[in-house]
């Protein structure tokens, strides 16, 4: 039994901010109750979190732990410490692993591997595609009942149209989630990073941003055909939210995700150093305008953090040559609450909103505090000082743009069914 | 100067004085050029690294001799002799080549940015002979020198510079170094070769884009001709005939500039593609002198570079007394004592 008092409990699915206290009875929430109700003499362990914002368990709907096959990156293991550290409880990790997670026994795997080794929930994402090859259908459904929470053939769209209305037609009878990578390939190739003058200045191959939203246009119009539960990764374009906005007026079952760095940075940012080279891209200023208005106004569904670790040997080559990707668990709320909190873009109930009880409604969830749910819990300060140290990471890998960033606010303590995996 | 330079990576970041200053400690070494003797020992003692992991034979060539001329010794790295085949990386490979104790490293590689990256992981200073689609300093540099020998000034022209701007590092050089000399910028090539923003690379220069070279050329003071790069037709697909048939520099075009104009090639030339044979052996073409002014420019630069990191670095005027170097007596150098 865990007791965490005097908290500031922030609870957008029931819209509760108090100070109250939560009794964990094991992997349940037990009782919630106004702060100084449950008694502390009971012999429980007591956590003091006076001055502290309690929120539900954060769930990051987009990694790359790198296990099986590329370990020197990452491992189940140090990916969800860092994970806990950024005040993650579940992390769901993308299939494009070595070897693809297109099999049950892939999937077995990586929830064996969580079981022993992780520190928060894992909750694997299936490749569409056999080998995210595009070609044909993977074992949905074996997947399905093997564990994982939705499908994608992330770091690519699923191929063609034809390959990703079947998948969504498939996926409406197994009422999972498509996940999609929309990039229109042809449009992107040899791209580093984003189209602009920045891309023109440094003589950089850009990619324009309707690579994407070219690609979220045939999604949500299949669908619509199809009526498929689509959710967009990493959305950067304004394009591209602009056609979310319109589909979820049209009553479609769309949802997307915005990464802290695209909420953060922009192309200007890029100046030949690959920490900053991730796909997609960083946009441009408009474009970060338009996600930061979309994050305030609720067309977008969750922050994810697309954490992509790379061996620093990978990344440390001339920007065309270095892999896409930056690891993101470790700074995603502290990026949150500089970007959107402080400056008063978004309300404090809207960003818990967005890391706790928005993704899990992308993944059919309900994310809240109360008795009976499970005892997962963020706790976070507002105001602590507090620098990101690449090198003293919990992750394997260093490629961060935010190496050295001095943040107001971030996580203090996680709590994963009932028991805490950090804290400070 | 006040900042002294280390290492030449682009000119977008340096100012009009320190071009300028570029191009005036390139004087003397243009004068050594016409004589019979043209080796110094100012460098002597020193070693040169050039590491070119893109083929390219005139800038290394350029380089080589630019550095011999000074007396310098020369490690000369190319791309199909090097270890990059066997999987090294770049910065093991630079490394190694530091580790052999250069005094200066001139580098060509086909990825924008990776003289910047190079620079950044080295003490010694850094040459950037062409990276990728982004600069070549030392083509702007010579071509800016060439424009002022002949018209006496690189002061606001009409400079048209024509064919594939996007990928084209000598374009961006051009732009940053004649951009701050208040030259009025013309770009012409079909339009996927003059993307939009290239009209915002160099805030401060006044940049047009025009897709019909007769409109382009009407009134030009300077012509840059780009090369053709026959792999860029592949991507996009463009009809090699109809780049000809629209934006050929031949006799007639060049008549609609002005009658002192000059033309410029950063070479090599595509006879019969981007420039007709008429315009390249013509009297406005100043291509032979590019060749021969890059030679002075890449003196400059070494002898700036590599001897400005000693305490007394010795400028070929001031080896003027020196008897071991005859040549250098002959050698003026207005700017290094102004400075």
């Amino acid at each position: 039994m865990l007791l965490v008092k005097n908290g500031r409990v922030v609870d957008p699915a029931r819209n509760t901010d108090a100070t109250l206290d939560i009794l964990l009875d094991g992997e349940r929430i037990g009782e919630v109750a106004p702060a100084g109700k449950i008694s502390s003499s009971n012999g429980f362990e007591v956590f003091d979190a006076g001055g502290l914002v309690v929120a539900p368990g954060f769930i990051d709907l987009h990694a790359h732990l790198r296990e099986p096959g590329q370990e020197s990156s990452e491992t189940i293991e140090t990916g969800t410490k860092a994970a806990a550290r950024g005040g993650f409880t579940a992390v769901c990790c993308m299939p494009n692993t070595k070897p693809v997670n297109d099999s049950a026994s892939v999937t077995r795997f990586i929830l064996d591997r969580a079981k022993t080794g992780a520190s928060v929930r894992v909750w694997p994402i299936g490749a569409a595609s056999v080998g995210s090859k595009g070609e044909a259908i993977a074992e949905i459904a074996a997947m399905e009942q093997a564990g994982i929470v939705a499908v994608s053939d992330d770091g690519k769209p699923i191929a063609t149209a034809k390959l990703a209305r079947q998948v969504m037609d498939y996926c409406c009878s197994l009422d999972l989630p498509v996940i999609e990578h929309a990039e229109d390939v042809s449009l992107a190739a040899g791209a580093v990073m984003r189209e602009g003058v920045t891309s023109t200045r440094l003589g950089l191959a850009g990619m324009p941003a309707a690579a994407e939203s070219v690609c979220v246009a045939r999604d949500v119009q299949l669908a619509e055909l199809t009526g498929a539960r689509l959710h967009i990764a990493h959305l950067s374009a304004k394009a591209s939210l602009e056609q979310v906005r319109s589909a979820k007026q049209r009553g479609l079952r769309v949802t997307c995700e915005v990464t802290p760095h695209h909420f953060t940075l922009i192309d200007e940012d890029v100046q030949y150093d690959s920490r900053y080279k991730m796909n997609p891209p960083l946009a441009a200023r408009e474009d970060r305008n338009a996600l930061l208005a979309g994050l305030a106004d609720g067309t977008v569904d969750a922050i994810a953090t697309d954490h992509a670790p790379h061996e620093p040997a990978l990344k440390d080559v001339e920007f065309d040559r270095a892999p896409f990707g930056i690891t993101g668990f470790e700074t995603a709320l502290g990026l949150a609450l500089e970007q959107l909190v402080h400056t008063g873009r978004v309300p404090l109930m809207r960003v818990v909103e967005l890391f706790a009880s928005g993704p899990a409604r992308v993944l059919g969830l309900e994310r809240n505090i109360a008795a009976g749910q499970p005892a997962d819990l963020t706790i976070f300060s507002l105001d602590r000082q507090w620098t990101f140290r690449a090198a003293e990471s919990a992750s394997k890998s260093r490629n961060s743009p935010f190496d050295g960033r001095t943040f107001k606010g971030g996580p203090v303590a996680t709590v994963v069914g009932g028991r805490f995996v950090h804290r400070i | 100067m006040t900042h002294r330079l280390h290492d030449l990576l682009a000119l977008e970041s340096l100012s009009a004085d320190e071009l300028t200053f570029l191009l005036d400690q390139s004087k003397p070494f243009q004068e050594i050029q016409k004589h019979p003797l043209k080796k110094l020992a100012t460098l002597r003692g020193k070693t040169v690294a050039l590491a070119f992991f893109e083929s390219s034979t005139r800038t290394r060539i350029s380089f080589g001799t630019a550095a011999s001329r000074l007396g310098a010794d020369i490690m000369n790295l190319q791309a199909e002799a090097s270890s990059l085949k066997k999987g090294e990386s770049l910065l093991d490979t630079v490394h190694t080549l530091n580790a052999m104790k250069p005094d200066c490293l001139v580098v060509r590689h086909a990825a924008s940015g990776a003289a910047d990256f190079v620079a950044r992981h080295l003490d010694i200073p850094v040459i950037n002979a062409g990276d990728g689609t982004h600069e070549h300093p030392s083509q702007g540099l010579l071509d800016a020198l060439t424009i002022r020998d002949r018209k006496g000034k690189i002061d606001n022209w009409n400079v048209a510079i024509l064919g594939d701007i996007r990928h084209s590092r000598v374009a961006r050089s051009d732009i940053h170094l004649l951009g701050k000399f208040g030259c009025r910028l013309t770009l012409c090539g079909p339009a996927m070769w003059v993307p939009r923003e290239l009209q915002q690379i160099a805030p401060q220069a006044a940049i047009r884009r025009v897709f019909n070279v007769e409109e382009a050329l009407d009134g030009a003071d300077v012509v840059i001709v780009l090369r053709v790069q026959t792999e860029r037709l592949h991507e996009p697909a463009l009809s090699a005939s109809d780049y000809v048939l629209l934006y050929q520099l031949n006799g007639e075009r060049l008549r609609r500039a002005n009658r002192d104009a000059i033309v410029l090639h950063p070479g090599p030339m595509n006879r019969g593609i981007e420039i007709s044979p008429e315009v390249a052996d013509g009297p406005q073409s100043c291509v032979l002198e590019q060749v021969t002014n890059g030679i002075a420019v890449r003196m400059a630069l070494l002898f700036l570079l590599c001897a400005g990191h000693d305490e007394e670095g010795t400028h070929p005027s001031s080896e003027a007394q020196q008897p071991v170097n005859r040549r250098a007596a002959d050698v003026k150098d207005p700017s290094h004592a102004s400075r």
